[in-house]
C-alpha cells in the first residue's frame, strides 16, 4: 500500500514538475539540530505549496560557517538564501555577500510595523537585508537546589539583592580561590552584552548615538557601570572569570552545580535542560533599584538573499517566496515550539500560551525592552568590551581610563565603517 | 646497564609523563557520560562506551575515518615520489636556474594556507572539484617541506655511489629509483609519517572544500561536535582518541624503517 | 648526434622537474600572486565592484595597533619557541638514539610522538583544563604543595609563554623524528675513532655530531621558524584553540599575525587588508629565512 502511494506521489510530482519550469534554490545554515529539523519540515510544506520550487538545504559546523560562506559565494557557489547572525550584516553587506530584499516582496514600512523593533538591526540605510524567524534575549538563570539549601526564596530583582544572594552562595578556599561561586562571571560570554546594553543604560547612558555612528558611553555613568561590574569580582567577590576551565565555562560550571547564577541566552535552553542534574529557575535580569529601568540584549539569526539569487529572476522570485514563507506567522509558531527561539513578529508574541511557558516567559517579557546592538564588526567590538573589563581585572587599570580606551578603539571601528 | 643509559631512561621517563598526561586525560574523558564532563575528575565514575556508539550511529564517523585514510595515503604516496624526485634533482644535478627553482619552491612554505583557500576554492569550483576526493587532495600532492627534506639528505649522499650505478648502465631515472631512493630510506620513512599526519590532521581546507557530511574528514567531522551552546567534549575526545590509534600503529611500523633503513643501505663510512 | 654529458644531464633534470614545477606554479605560486594582487583593492564578491586602493592597506598597517601587537607577539613566539624546540628536540633525540633496548626505544619514540598525532582541538582542550587557574590539576598540585598558583593562559604576563610551551610540547615529536633521521645517518665509526682518541662527550658532540647533523639542523630550524604548518612565525591553530572565547587574548597578549589576518579575513570579510598583511608577513619570513640560511651554512665548519 505504502509503495503504491509513493509511486502515485512520485508520478504526480513528475507530472507537476513537467508542466511547470522547476526552480531549485539552496538554503544554508549552521549546524543546530532543532533548526535543521524545523527547516526541513518548513521546506516540505513550502514545496507542497509551491510545486515548481525545490529547496536544497545544506548545513555546516557552527565554527566554520562564515568561512564557508566567505569562500563559496565569490566563486559563484553557495546559497541563494543564507542564514546569518545579525551582527555580521555590515561586513557581509559591504563585501556584497547579501543583497537588499526586493521591495516588491518586502515593503520596508510593513516590516517595520509587523516585526518587533530590534529587527531594525537588519537594516542598513533604508534597506532591509534579511529577516529573522526567531529572536533571543538574556535572562538570569539560577540553581533552585542551591537556593533551597540556603533558604533563598526568590530570585533577585535588583542588582543589590543579586550581589547579596551571590555572596551567600560563594564559598572560598584560600586567597582568590573558590570552590563555589555565586555568579558565573563571563566577560567573554554574555557579560559584555550585559555591560553594553543593560548596565550602561541602567546607569544612565545609552551606549551609542541613535544613528549608531558614535560611541556615547565614555562618561561618568559609563565608568560607574563598568566599575560596578568589575566590583563583582574585585570587591564583592561573587565570582571570577577563570573559575571553570574550558570554553563556555560559565555554563559548564553552572551545569556542574558549582555556579549559583548565570546570565545566558535562550539558545542555551536545550543544553541546560538536557544536562542539568538539578532543578533550575529563570528570571528576568535585575534592575538597579525597584521600579528602575529594565533593559536587555536581544539578538537573532536571520535569513538573507545572496547575489546568486539576485542574478536570476526566477531564482530571486523563488528565494523571496521561500524567505517570506520561513518568516511567516505560521513558521514562527512552529519555530518557537521546536527551536525555542521567540517569534520575531509582534502578532505572534501575543500568544497567551507563550507567556505561560515557564522557561520562555522571562525571555519573552524582556523582548519589549531588549536592544540589539548595531555591530559594524561584531567580533572586534566584542573584543573591545572584553578588553575593557580585562584591563581592570588583570592589570588594575582604573575603570574610567579603561573605558576611555575602549571608546576610542570602538569609535575607530565605527568611523571606518561609516566613512565608506 | 651502564649508568649513562639509566640516566637517559630516567630523563626520558620524566618527560614522557608530561608528554602522555593530556593524552591519557583525553582517553579517560572519552569514557565519561556527558554530565560527568563537568565535574572535572580524571577517572570516569560510570564508564560508558556510549560516546563511541554515538559517533558511529548518529554521525558518519566510519565514513570520515575512511575519507581521512584515503586522502592521507594518496597524498603521502604522491609526496614521497614527487618530492624526493625534486629533492634528488636539486641536490644531484647541475643546470641553469637550479637555485631559483629551489628558492621558489621553498618560498611556498612562507605563505599561510589560510590565505590560499579563496583562490583554491575558486579553482575547485570552476572545475567541479568541490565536494570530491580530488578537491580534498589536490593542494597537498607535493610539499615544499618534502623537497627541502629530501634535498638536504641527498646532499649528504656521496656522488660516487651514483657514478657506480651509471657505470652499471642504469638510466637516469633508474639511477634515482634503484640507487638513490633506497639510500635515503630513513628520510622517506620520516617524510611518510610526517606527511600522513599533516593530512590526517588538516582542518581548514577539507572544511571549506566539502559540503556534504559524507565527504568530511575526521577533523572536520569533530567540528560538528562543537555548537553554539558549547561543545560535546565526550564525543570530541572519543573521536580524537579513535583518530590517534591508526596513526600510532602506522608510526610504529615506519619507525622501524627509520632505525633500520640506514643500517642496510651501506652509506656507513 | 651526441650531446655533451652535462647538457644531457640538464635535460634529465628539467624532465624530472616538469610536473612538480607545474604543480608548484599552478597550485602554490599563482594563487599566492593572486592573493597578493587582492591587497591592492577592496574586497567584493563581484570582481567588477572591487575598488583599486593602491597601497592604502599598507599604509593602514602603520597605524593598526592590534597588528603591531600581533607582530611583537609573533616575534616573541619565535624567539622563545624555536630555540626551545630545537634544544629539547635534539636532547630527546640524542637520548632516544642512545638507548640500547629496542623495546624501550620504540616505546619512548611513540610516547614522544603521540602529541603530534593528536587532533589540535582535543589537545588544546586537555591543556586548558589542566592549566586552569582555579580547578586545573597543575594548580591543585601547586596549591597543595603550598606554592603560589599560576594564572597560565589567563594573564597577559604568562599566556604567551604558556602557549609556547604547549606548542613546543606538540611539535616536539616532529623535530625528534627529523633529528633521529640525522643521527642515524652519522656513521658510528666516527664516534669509535673519537673514543680511541680520548675525546670527551662534549667534544664528540661539538666536532662530530653537530657538523654532521648540519643539513638536518638547517632544515629543522628553518621549518620550525618559517613553515606554514609547524613554524612559529605562522602560529595559528593552537592559539585559536587554547582560548576559543577570546582568540589571541587575554588583552591580545597571545595574538599572532596569522590569527589576526584570519580574523580580518573571515570575521570582517576584508580580504584586501588580510592579503596586505600576508604580503608583509611573507617578506618578513623571507628575510629571516635568508638570514638563517646564510648564517647556518657558513658558521659550522667541517
Amino acid at each position: 500500500m505504502k509503495k503504491v502511494l509513493l509511486a502515485l506521489a512520485t508520478a504526480a510530482f513528475v507530472l507537476v514538475g513537467a508542466s511547470t519550469a522547476q526552480t531549485t534554490i539552496t538554503y544554508w545554515q549552521y549546524d543546530f539540530e532543532s533548526k535543521i529539523k524545523t527547516i526541513d519540515r518548513l521546506i516540505e510544506e513550502f514545496e507542497a505549496q509551491n510545486p515548481d520550487i525545490q529547496v536544497e538545504h545544506e548545513t555546516f559546523p557552527y565554527e566554520a560557517f562564515p568561512q564557508q560562506v566567505a569562500t563559496a559565494v565569490p566563486a559563484g557557489d553557495g546559497p541563494d538564501v543564507v542564514n546569518l547572525f545579525y551582527g555580521w550584516l555590515p561586513a557581509w553587506q559591504q563585501a556584497g555577500y547579501v543583497v537588499p530584499l526586493p521591495e516588491e516582496h518586502f515593503d520596508p514600512a510593513t516590516i517595520a510595523e509587523e516585526f518587533i523593533p530590534m529587527v531594525d538591526a537588519a537594516k542598513i540605510g533604508d534597506d532591509y537585508y534579511a529577516l529573522p524567524t526567531g529572536v533571543r534575549s538574556l535572562a538570569l538563570w539560577y540553581n533552585q537546589d542551591i537556593f533551597n539549601d540556603l533558604g533563598i526564596e526568590n530570585p533577585p530583582a535588583t542588582w543589590e539583592e543579586f550581589i547579596e544572594v551571590a555572596q551567600e552562595i560563594t564559598v572560598k578556599r584560600g586567597e582568590g580561590r573558590y570552590s563555589m561561586i555565586g555568579y558565573g562571571v563571563a566577560p567573554d560570554g554574555q557579560d559584555h552584552h550585559v555591560i553594553r546594553e543593560v548596565l550602561f543604560r541602567q546607569f544612565g547612558t545609552s551606549p551609542y548615538s541613535d544613528d549608531n555612528t558614535e560611541v556615547t558611553y565614555d562618561n561618568e555613568a559609563g565608568a560607574e557601570a563598568l566599575e560596578f561590574y568589575t566590583d563583582w569580582v574585585t570587591e564583592y567577590e561573587i565570582g571570577t572569570p577563570d573559575f571553570f576551565p574550558g570554553r563556555g565555562n560559565y555554563r559548564d560550571g553552572f551545569l556542574a552545580g558549582r555556579i549559583g547564577m548565570m546570565i545566558d541566552g535562550s539558545f542555551a535552553i536545550a543544553q541546560i535542560r538536557d544536562n542539568a542534574q538539578f532543578e533550575f529557575g529563570i528570571a528576568e535580569l535585575p534592575v538597579l533599584e525597584e521600579g528602575g529601568e529594565q533593559s536587555n540584549f536581544g539578538s537573532f539569526w536571520m535569513h538573507g538573499l545572496t547575489p546568486r539569487a539576485a542574478a536570476d529572476e526566477a531564482r530571486l522570485e523563488a528565494s523571496a517566496k521561500f524567505l517570506q514563507f520561513i518568516t511567516s506567522e505560521e513558521a514562527m509558531r512552529i519555530w518557537v515550539e521546536e527551536v525555542g527561539e521567540l517569534p520575531a513578529r509582534a502578532s505572534v508574541l501575543d500568544d497567551p500560551e507563550l507567556a505561560e511557558d515557564e522557561i520562555l516567559a522571562p525571555f519573552l517579557a524582556a523582548l519589549p525592552y531588549a536592544h540589539a546592538t548595531f555591530f559594524v564588526d561584531e567580533a572586534g567590538q566584542r573584543t573591545v568590551m572584553l578588553d575593557a573589563v580585562n584591563r581592570v581585572l588583570l592589570e588594575g587599570v582604573d575603570p574610567a581610563e579603561s573605558l576611555e580606551i575602549a571608546a576610542r578603539e570602538e569609535q575607530q571601528m565605527l568611523d571606518a565603517f561609516w566613512q565608506e | 646497564m651502564r649508568r649513562a643509559n639509566i640516566i637517559s631512561y630516567v630523563i626520558l621517563a620524566a618527560g614522557a609523563i608530561i608528554m602522555v598526561f593530556p593524552f591519557v586525560w583525553m582517553l579517560l574523558t572519552s569514557f565519561k557520560p556527558m554530565p560527568e564532563i563537568f565535574d572535572l575528575g580524571l577517572l570516569p565514575k560510570e564508564p560508558t562506551l556510549d560516546n563511541y556508539r554515538t559517533i558511529f550511529t548518529d554521525y558518519l564517523f566510519g565514513r570520515w575515518f575512511w575519507n581521512s585514510i584515503l586522502v592521507a595515503v594518496i597524498t603521502t604516496v604522491s609526496v614521497l615520489f614527487f618530492d624526493s624526485l625534486v629533492g634528488y634533482t636539486l641536490a644531484k644535478y647541475e643546470f641553469p636556474g637550479k637555485n631559483i627553482i629551489f628558492i621558489m619552491i621553498l618560498s611556498t612554505l612562507m605563505v599561510p594556507t589560510e590565505m590560499l583557500i579563496i583562490p583554491w576554492y575558486a579553482t575547485a569550483s570552476q572545475y567541479g572539484w568541490t565536494n570530491t576526493y580530488w578537491g580534498l587532495l589536490f593542494p597537498g600532492l607535493m610539499t615544499a617541506f618534502g623537497v627541502f627534506f629530501t634535498r638536504q639528505t641527498f646532499n649528504t649522499v656521496p656522488d660516487e655511489l651514483l657514478d657506480a650505478g651509471r657505470i652499471d648502465g642504469l638510466s637516469e631515472f633508474g639511477l634515482f629509483w634503484r640507487v638513490a631512493l633506497p639510500l635515503i630510506r630513513s628520510t622517506l620513512a620520516a617524510l611518510a609519517i610526517l606527511t600522513f599526519l599533516g593530512n590526517w590532521n588538516a582542518f581548514l581546507w577539507p572544511l571549506i572544500v566539502t559540503q556534504s557530511q559524507r565527504m568530511y574528514t575526521l577533523p572536520v567531522g569533530l567540528a560538528l561536535f562543537s555548537g553554539e551552546a558549547g561543545s560535546q567534549w565526550n564525543l570530541i575526545t572519543a573521536g580524537a582518541s579513535l583518530a590517534v590509534f591508526p596513526v600510532l600503529i602506522v608510526f610504529i611500523i615506519f619507525q622501524r624503517q627509520i632505525i633500520e633503513g640506514v643500517a642496510s643501505s651501506g652509506v656507513k663510512g | 648526434m651526441k650531446l655533451k654529458l652535462s647538457t644531457r644531464r640538464a635535460i634529465w633534470a628539467y624532465a624530472f622537474l616538469l610536473v612538480p614545477l607545474l604543480f608548484f606554479l599552478l597550485v602554490r605560486i599563482y594563487p599566492t600572486l593572486q592573493s597578493f594582487q587582492l591587497s591592492l583593492s577592496t574586497w567584493h564578491v563581484d570582481p567588477l565592484q572591487r575598488e583599486f586602493v593602491g597601497l592604502d592597506y599598507y599604509e593602514r598597517m602603520l597605524n593598526d595597533g592590534r597588528l603591531h601587537q600581533a607582530f611583537r607577539n609573533t616575534l616573541y613566539y619565535a624567539l622563545l619557541g624555536v630555540p626551545a624546540l630545537i634544544i629539547i628536540g635534539l636532547t630527546v633525540a640524542m637520548l632516544l638514539h642512545g638507548l640500547k633496548n629496542p623495546f624501550g626505544r620504540g616505546l619512548f619514540r611513540a610516547i614522544y610522538f603521540a602529541p603530534y598525532v593528536t587532533p589540535a582541538v582535543a589537545v588544546s582542550w586537555a591543556w586548558s583544563l589542566m592549566l586552569s587557574p582555579q580547578l586545573g590539576i597543575v594548580n591543585e598540585i601547586l596549591f597543595s604543595l603550598g606554592l603560589p598558583t599560576q594564572p597560565f593562559l589567563n594573564s597577559p604576563d604568562t599566556a604567551l609563554a604558556t602557549v609556547t610551551g604547549v606548542v613546543v610540547w606538540q611539535y616536539l615529536g616532529f623535530q625528534v623524528i627529523l633529528f633521529l633521521v640525522g643521527l642515524e645517518g652519522i656513521p658510528r665509526q666516527y664516534y669509535e675513532a673519537a673514543a680511541i682518541d680520548g675525546a670527551n662527550g662534549w667534544s664528540r658532540f661539538r666536532f662530530i655530531t653537530l657538523p654532521l647533523l648540519r643539513p638536518v639542523l638547517v632544515l629543522s630550524i628553518i621549518i620550525a621558524t618559517a613553515s606554514n604548518s609547524t613554524g612559529f612565525l605562522q602560529l595559528f591553530t593552537q592559539v585559536l584553540n587554547l582560548n576559543f572565547s577570546d582568540p589571541g587574548g587575554p588583552l591580545g597578549s597571545t595574538l599572532t599575525i596569522v590569527l589576526y589576518m584570519y580574523q580580518v579575513a573571515f570575521n570582517r570579510f576584508e580580504f584586501g587588508y588580510a592579503a596586505a598583511i600576508t604580503v608583509v608577513l611573507f617578506l618578513i619570513i623571507m628575510v629571516i629565512t635568508i638570514f638563517q640560511w646564510t648564517f647556518l651554512n657558513k658558521r659550522v665548519d667541517y
